[in-house]
């Protein structure tokens, strides 16, 4: 084995959606980092399997707030760093076809526009125009966020990766974590395949497998994945904006959403019910059929595109639908960044930041009060209202 | 505008068409009823369908396949894949230029809930290979369920008017590939436990271990089988070089597809760019429709394809330039000229030997890959899978019968049927018809000359043997265990009825007879012919050639004939001096002044090599990032795009591949793309079950 002298102010275990930008902001920061990744490049665990919807949109001030700074450096890294990532402010509308999504939208609706969200209330007329192909029939409204929108995951988190390793940060793949090395409670450096590197800090960002790393930590981490399966079509000139999500359960799913991407393609994707638990991402001849009907049901333009390519991710989810964001109070320098339940592209640029805050200790007080909600320490017994 | 139909063809019947009108924008024009957009279109002289939304490159037809979306046109305002769709009377046509429309729809559908299926044997391909193991597994009684893309069976054996190589005990050598086809599916059609779907797509195995299938273009069902077979071909590489997406650039598939099936000329002249079996028949084929062979060019010192092939070529007057490559495709909006030059050891290309010739059309024809995704899948998510001919090695169309026989034995035995185990002898059999080229020993100087004497003008070791099953007397040699050996007469001069049997049979046309019956200093050569006879007349005066395509002289037809039993060979008597009569091996067809080089070499230094045709990534790209360090696939597809398209990959993987190898980056550093369904782009509806044409 190579016995590694490099010392790292932070390793990073994950090349995704997380670890990247959190990479990208510690090295803006002037902390040596080092990110490691057993594939081969970067963001090839659930990171590109992620669709690209980006949203404000949730319920909590913890995932608002995040997500908000998130769109703000979506939206201006095309003109900060000159990398296309394909960011389109297209909004998200969560639909109503039945009083039972409408009322609970609603509901939603004031604690979001409380904490600060541009969203409001749609009737079925103003929908149709802001959605014209939406099938208007039994259609009751919905809620529409301009602000919010897509880039791609794939160009994205490549472009974190590019910035990142040009301010300093080392990336190494095909690279898997075997031990995290631990004297008196605190990490002081990580053993893989293939090295072995001493630290201060060690950033627990591998998504669905953010339990086992924890574990090695000793730390435990309620995040078990479960899979979705997405799909993509051809590229069709642009005719539909948001996002649009479709909250009603229904046999063999509870929701599924579809946007446009800036390329011209449809991406859509739909939670299975129950849900699928496990590593498997292999995908299923179920998935089509059951997710055809009901776009159709709601946009029957959509009937005559063509799809393209499927796939299946993994949302590491947490039992209350919240990310774990914190250090561990056992082993000292160990932090966990874990449990994005899906949402960890949009979340990916937010989080990144605050991570990096945390390292620096340059915590605000602003994360001081959401940080509560993201605790690795809290009950987990709330439930998300807006999955 | 003119018409672009093949009339006349020596092998191939014409049928009667129902003339139907339609527009290309605006402009009312007419097709056939039956044909396809792309069909209709070629037929009148339309080669460009639009273009790409992303650098307004011109596009037209590539695969004449469904596998990629560069035939694109708006039909009825619904944008289509061209070669798929059929024209319909009064279809308002128009290219796709840009990103298309989806059309709007004002009400949900009615849609079903999709059907599953569970079959004891599914075969996805009904090719050679597919037909073959369904027949063995007919005989046997077994349940099989057996899909195809296309609207008849026989895979790419309906595009071939060649007669085949091969044994004629194992697999129909001797009979030419369209009506191998036929007797393939007539025999299969027998077994009545042999159910047949065709232009029915596969389009994904699934963990599930359903396979989703399109059934007639239209309905999506998923089939469970306990045994699958994968015998879905192969498909062509590509190249890269300048202008390599023009409009006319066409791999030979695409090629043979509109001359042979859709009975169109794409070209009048056509340029050849390939040495092996597939650019040499393609070649064959093309002056058989008429259109003209301006030449071929291959990388290697001496052409991969059986020599009897590039014979034939070389003595119908078509150049063949080895060690030669293309260096560009030229023209504005589709091809009109080429520019090739020698290579070196290291095929490199040689600067100053540049040259150009004009031209409307390039294939090609450089490899093919199997196309095995179905198995790979299949044996991923623990399906009993079975693979054979090219999805498995790619060989001659004899070798994949044979090993479809093979597989489909294996399957009963896999099935646990009372049926004995594969015999040794098949494996070898097979093995034989799957053996490459061998040595080629020069040509000999005729024994006697007196009488009459074949001359066997097959100096190359093939697996191949109909000539010595063909000779009444048994007076051509081959050994019975090994085709392989080169045929040779037995006889003197005297033991030859002149059945001309063998000269008309011969696959490779490479065998004549020498008559000095009536006049030994003149004697009389039969020459195989298979082309349209009008041209073709007594007393009229022919070129004779060589097989190494040198010009021997022009001399006098004596007779044109047929033979019984010669299956559509004509057979030209012509009559030269006793020193050249025994070298003459066929007669010119083509006149010499279309492969002339131009006086200037055309340098394309516009059009860039494209890598990734649909979503237009270049070399230049690919190899800049491979020189940063990218070593995964997926990464590459990440920043580019490339292989992210409509074809899925198809195209581009293998030329990524060899630029990785260019680059000297050795295969196990490269990490390759997942492969994910769907193995072609089909419309959402499919999926929601919904049927039928509601609009």
């Amino acid at each position: 084995m190579n016995q590694s002298n490099k010392h790292f102010d932070v390793i990073i275990i994950g090349a995704g959606s997380i670890g990247t930008p959190a990479a990208f902001f510690l090295a803006k920061n002037k902390i040596k980092t080092l990110v490691l990744d057993k594939y081969p490049s970067v963001g090839q665990g659930s990171s590109k399997r992620a669709i690209g919807g980006i949203r404000a949109t949730h319920s909590d001030p913890a995932k608002i707030r995040l997500c908000l700074r998130s769109i703000d450096i979506f939206s201006t890294w095309k003109e900060t760093y000159g990398d296309d990532i394909d960011w389109f402010k297209g909004g998200y509308t969560f639909v109503a076809y039945r009083d039972e999504e409408k009322n609970n939208l609603q509901k939603l609706l004031q604690t979001q526009q409380k904490f600060g969200l541009n969203i409001s209330w749609l009737d079925q007329k103003e929908m149709l125009e802001v959605v014209p192909d939406l099938n208007p029939n039994g259609l009751l409204g919905g809620t529409f966020s301009p602000d919010d929108g897509s880039a791609s995951p794939l160009l994205a988190t490549h472009a974190f990766y590019r910035q990142a390793k040009q301010l300093g940060a080392e990336f190494h793949f095909g690279e898997s974590v075997q031990e995290i090395l631990i004297e008196n409670d605190r990490v002081c450096g990580l053993k893989t395949n293939k090295a072995q590197y001493t630290c201060d800090v060690i950033i627990n960002a591998a998504g669905p497998w953010a339990k086992q790393i924890g574990e090695m930590g000793r730390m435990v981490l309620p995040v078990t994945p479960d899979s979705h399966e997405a799909a993509i079509t051809e590229s069709v000139s642009h005719f539909l904006n948001p996002m649009v999500v479709d909250i009603r359960p229904t046999q063999g799913s509870s929701n599924f959403y579809f946007y446009q991407h800036l390329t011209g393609q449809i991406i859509f994707c739909i939670t299975p019910k129950p849900n699928i638990w496990g590593f498997n991402v292999e995908e299923t001849s179920e998935f089509l059929p059951l997710v055809a009907q009901r776009m159709l049901e709601i946009m029957p333009r959509l009937k005559n595109i063509r799809v393209r390519r499927t796939w299946r991710g993994l949302y590491p989810m947490t039992p209350d639908g919240f990310p774990i964001v914190g250090w561990s109070k056992e082993i000292s320098g160990f932090l966990q960044a874990a449990g994005t339940c899906g949402q960890g592209f949009m979340l990916g640029p937010g989080l990144g930041e605050l991570l990096s805050r945390f390292v620096n200790n340059q915590l605000t007080a602003s994360d001081e009060e959401i940080l509560p909600y993201l605790s690795p320490y809290r009950d987990f017994s709330g439930q998300e209202l807006l999955k | 505008m003119s018409d672009f139909r093949i009339k006349q063809h020596p092998i191939l019947p014409i049928p009667e068409a129902e003339i139907i009108e339609f527009y290309w924008q605006n402009q009312k024009i007419t097709a056939h009823s039956g044909e396809t957009i792309s069909a209709a279109l070629f037929a009148n002289g339309i080669r460009v369908f639009g273009h790409h939304h992303k650098d307004q490159s011109p596009q037209g037809i590539f695969c004449a396949n469904g596998q990629c979306a560069q035939c694109m046109v708006i039909a009825n305002g619904k944008p289509v894949k061209s070669c798929m769709e059929k024209i319909k009377a009064d279809m308002q046509v128009f290219p796709a230029n840009g990103l298309p429309e989806l059309p709007l729809v004002s009400n949900p559908p009615k849609m079903e809930e999709i059907k599953k299926q569970e079959v004891p044997v599914l075969i996805i391909g009904g090719g050679p290979a597919g037909l073959s193991a369904a027949i063995e597994l007919g005989k046997l009684g077994v349940k099989v369920l057996l899909i195809d893309d296309k609207h008849r069976l026989g895979g790419k054996l309906v595009l071939q008017t060649h007669r085949f190589f091969g044994s004629s005990q194992a697999v129909y050598a001797g009979t030419r590939g369209i009506d191998i086809a036929t007797k393939l599916e007539e025999e299969l059609l027998k077994y009545k436990n042999v159910e047949v779907w065709v232009n029915t797509t596969a389009l994904g195995v699934y963990s599930d271990q359903y396979v989703g299938v399109l059934r007639d273009n239209e309905k999506y069902i998923l089939i469970k089988p306990k045994i699958m077979f994968v015998a879905c071909g192969a498909r062509e590489k590509f190249l890269a070089f300048s202008g390599n997406t023009l409009p006319g650039v066409y791999g030979a598939g695409a090629f043979q597809t509109l001359v042979n099936r859709d009975l169109v000329r794409p070209a009048e002249k056509l340029f050849i760019v390939g040495g092996g079996n597939v650019g040499l028949i393609a070649g064959y084929h093309a002056l058989q429709a008429g259109i003209g062979v301006v030449g071929l060019v291959e990388a290697l010192p001496d052409c991969g394809g059986y020599k009897v092939h590039k014979d034939k070529l070389h003595r119908m007057g078509v150049p063949i330039m080895t060690s030669h490559t293309i260096l560009s495709a030229n023209g504005k909006d589709q091809v009109e000229s080429v520019t090739v030059a020698e290579v070196d050891q290291n095929f490199k290309p040689i600067p100053g030997t540049e040259k150009s010739f004009v031209c409307d059309s390039i294939l090609i024809a450089v490899g093919l890959d199997p196309v095995d995704e179905f198995y790979k899948k299949g044996i991923q998510y623990g399906i009993q899978t079975f693979v054979g001919g090219d999805a498995e090695e790619i060989a001659e169309a004899s070798a994949a019968i044979f090993s479809g026989k093979i597989r489909g034995r294996e399957i009963a035995n896999a099935l646990g049927l009372d049926v004995e185990a594969v015999p040794q002898s098949w494996y070898r059999t097979s093995e034989i018809l799957k053996s490459r080229p061998g040595q080629s020993i020069p040509e000999e100087e005729l024994e006697y000359q007196e009488g009459v004497m074949p001359v066997i003008h097959c100096t190359q070791e093939i697996p191949c043997n109909p000539c010595s099953e063909l000779c009444p007397h048994g007076l051509i040699h081959i050994e019975k265990d090994d085709i392989r050996s080169i045929p040779t007469f037995l006889g003197n001069g005297y033991c030859c009825e002149v059945c001309e049997q063998c000269v008309a049979g011969c696959p490779g046309l490479a065998i004549t007879l020498v008559d000095y019956r009536n006049d030994i200093n003149e004697p009389t050569v039969s020459v195989p012919y298979e082309f349209i006879r009008e041209p073709l007349q007594k007393n009229d005066t022919v070129t004779a050639m060589d097989t190494e395509g040198n010009l021997l002289g022009k001399f006098e037809v004596v007779s044109v004939h047929s033979i019984p039993e010669s299956d559509r060979t004509l057979i030209v008597h012509i009559q030269a001096p006793r020193e050249i009569a025994p070298h003459i091996a066929g007669i010119q067809i083509q006149d010499n002044q279309i492969s002339q080089p131009m006086d200037h070499y055309v340098k394309n230094i516009e059009d860039e090599m494209i890598v990734c045709r649909c979503e237009r990534v270049t070399a230049g790209e690919i190899r800049s990032l491979i020189r940063q360090g990218y070593r995964d696939f997926n990464e590459i597809k990440t920043v580019t795009r490339a292989g992210m398209g409509s074809c899925g990959g198809k195209t581009c993987t293998t030329i990524i591949k060899r630029l990785f190898r260019e680059e000297g980056i050795p295969d196990d550093e490269v990490t390759d793309q997942t492969k994910r369904p769907l193995f072609m782009e089909v419309p959402l509806e499919k999926f929601a079950g919904v049927n039928g044409g509601q609009e």
